[in-house]
């Protein structure tokens, strides 16, 4: 019976009584040509804000040369220009949130995939991915009204009665307590990137092959050594892209660090309690009164700045990746 | 009494080294493994042999608690290792894995270099000086007959090895800790042939100096290398004797069934 069937079966389809019908091409040539497009398109998008910026920070780059990142001066009625204070707040306050952030993640993370119990496995991991649907304003309002007067009242105290009295970092942690400032505007980015920081880790931590994560175990590892030595260095390229995420939030983050930054473009001390400006606050704040010429200029040349220093972090974490790979002998 | 209830005490011939006495297993509220008893000679190859899901990778994961990482998973009854109850809670299961080494299904080398592949987990355990500890990757990786492949390239990452020389490296790694029980979980499933004889003649070579327990889908490899057979079904240990007699002369119509290919 079935051997009969597939005697037939080979007969029907014997290759000289088939005819096929002409294999179309066009399709694929299409669907390639859409995609290099698409691809080109963003290439293409990248280079033309490169030049836009450049071109409208002309004048500010003709006028103040490479001085102007160096010159702490920011005096619109003067025309006198300089980005060091809010480059220095931009990448202190992104510094201190990530700081923060990191470890943070890396135990949310930890707990999330190794330690929850598994009922509360999912509502944790969603709660915190709800923390990054929170708009940017509402962190800045909060940041503002509530966290900052409860930062100055009591936190602030706390950290100059310990930190502060250190060495070396202890200029860090002087100075009045206003509540806001680089150090809260810091403190609310980190709560603003956790949740990106530590859904990736999670994510990440979660498609390690359990079999590895066994043999570590295997050999006598604690669930601490396991994650450190082992399910860590594994997924270093994931864990830093998320770092890598939070960063690029926090360096581009406007609404938020504007509430809570101070807004001003005086830095007369190394610490971190003091107000400051961010590059992004500065555009926000500044861009609606500027008048056209040097002042417009200087703030597209912010924007230029804060550009390349996302560029800057992103190749430092690809060579961050290299020695890691070196480090493990590969 | 006990001799009659079990008839598989009594089977091996040179001293125990682990001991199951009626010993249950679950998952969850399902009985994986029913009333387990039998003992395991000291320096030996013991294979599980059976159908999947038979419960043969299970008992096996219970020598070194493996299954305490899962919640949901639990054992009764008791294991001795050495005379010592494993499953008492307060045996330290970190240093019960340091005793107790495991090799997995698929090779699988920690993101370091071969080097620290090895001296990873033996710094877990024991602190030892930079000489010693070369030594002792260099022992272990001798033990494991993988020196002559990788001694001049310690510094590379495990993962750069073939499957078989990454599965060497795991074995060695897994006796570097100096266990006296080595467990094999289908250690040539992913391997072709070549290696695979190159891990059996491994495993033969390492009862000198381990007790070691082996599952395997292959019966000719565990008619190769185990001086005794466990054959398993649906969480019950159907038959257990001396490799030579399991095969030949198996006792039981199951056993003879499985193993001459009638089933399974």
């Amino acid at each position: 019976m079935n051997t009969e069937a597939i005697g037939m079966n080979v007969s029907k389809a014997d290759s000289t009584l088939v005819t096929r019908k002409p294999v179309s091409r066009l399709g694929s040539v299409i669907f390639g040509g859409v995609s290099t497009s698409f691809a080109v398109l963003a290439l293409a998008l990248l280079a033309g804000i490169i030049v836009a910026l450049t071109v409208a920070a002309w004048p500010a780059i003709q006028a103040f040369g490479p001085g102007f990142l160096t010159s702490p001066d920011w005096n619109p009625p003067a025309e006198k220009f300089g980005a060091l204070i809010p480059v220095y707040g931009t990448l202190v306050s992104s510094i201190i949130a990530l700081v923060i952030a990191v470890p943070v993640s890396f135990g949310i993370a930890l707990f999330l995939t190794e330690l929850s119990p598994l009922w509360l496995r999912r509502p944790l991991g969603t709660a915190i991915e709800l923390l990054a649907a929170v708009p940017s304003i509402v962190f800045g309002m909060w940041g503002l009204l509530v966290f900052a007067p409860i930062f100055g009242q009591y936190i602030q105290p706390l950290l100059r009665a310990t930190l502060g009295e250190l060495p070396l970092v202890g200029a860090l942690f002087s100075g009045p307590s206003l509540g806001i400032g680089l150090l809260c505007a810091g403190v609310i980015l980190a709560v603003m990137i956790i949740p990106y920081i530590a859904s990736v880790m999670r994510d990440v931590f979660e498609v390690t092959p359990a079999m590895l994560k066994e043999s570590a175990y295997g050999l006598g590892c604690t669930t601490w050594e396991v994650m450190w030595r082992v399910v860590l260095p594994y997924t270093k390229n994931g864990v830093i892209g998320g770092v890598m995420l939070g960063l690029g939030r926090a360096l581009g983050e406007t609404m938020a660090v504007t509430f809570v930054i101070g807004n001003t473009n005086f830095l007369n001390s190394a610490s971190l309690f003091a107000p400051g400006n961010s590059i992004t606050s500065a555009l926000a704040n500044e861009f609606a009164e500027a008048e056209p010429g040097l002042h417009t200029a200087s703030l597209m040349e912010l924007g230029l700045i804060l550009f390349v220093i996302t560029l800057i972090v992103l190749i430092l974490s690809k060579l961050l990746l290299l020695r890691l790979s070196a480090n493990e002998g590969r | 009494m006990q001799q009659a209830i079990h008839p598989n005490q009594g089977v091996i011939s040179g001293p125990a080294q682990i001991a199951f006495r009626n010993f249950n297993f679950y998952y969850g509220q399902f009985l994986a493994l029913k009333n387990i008893n039998f003992e395991i000679e000291k320096q030996k190859v013991t294979a599980f042999i059976g159908p999947s899901g038979c419960g043969k990778s299970t008992l096996l994961r219970t020598i070194n608690r493996m299954y305490d990482l899962y919640p949901n998973q639990r054992a009764e009854g008791e294991i001795l290792l050495n005379s010592q109850n494993l499953l008492d809670p307060k045996v330290d299961v970190t240093t019960l894995r340091a005793r107790v080494g495991m090799v997995f299904q698929k090779p699988t080398p920690f993101p370091m270099s071969i080097f620290d592949n090895i001296a990873f987990g033996v710094s877990l355990h024991e602190n030892l000086s930079r000489a010693e500890l070369e030594e002792r990757v260099e022992w272990a990786l001798v033990k494991a007959a993988l020196w002559g492949e990788v001694k001049d390239k310690l510094n590379q990452s495990g993962m750069s090895l073939s499957g078989g020389q990454q599965q060497r490296l795991c074995i060695a790694r897994g006796i570097a800790v100096k266990p006296e029980v080595l467990l094999l979980d289908e250690p040539t499933s992913a391997l072709d042939p070549i290696s695979t004889s190159r891990i059996e003649e491994l495993v033969i070579e390492l009862k000198n100096d381990f007790t070691i327990v082996i599952v395997t889908h292959n019966m000719q490899q565990a008619a190769r290398i185990s001086d005794y057979t466990a054959y398993m079904y649906l969480g019950e240990l159907v038959e257990y004797g001396v490799t030579d007699e399991i095969f030949l002369r198996p006792k039981k119509k199951e056993t003879e069934d499985y193993i001459t290919g009638r089933f399974g």
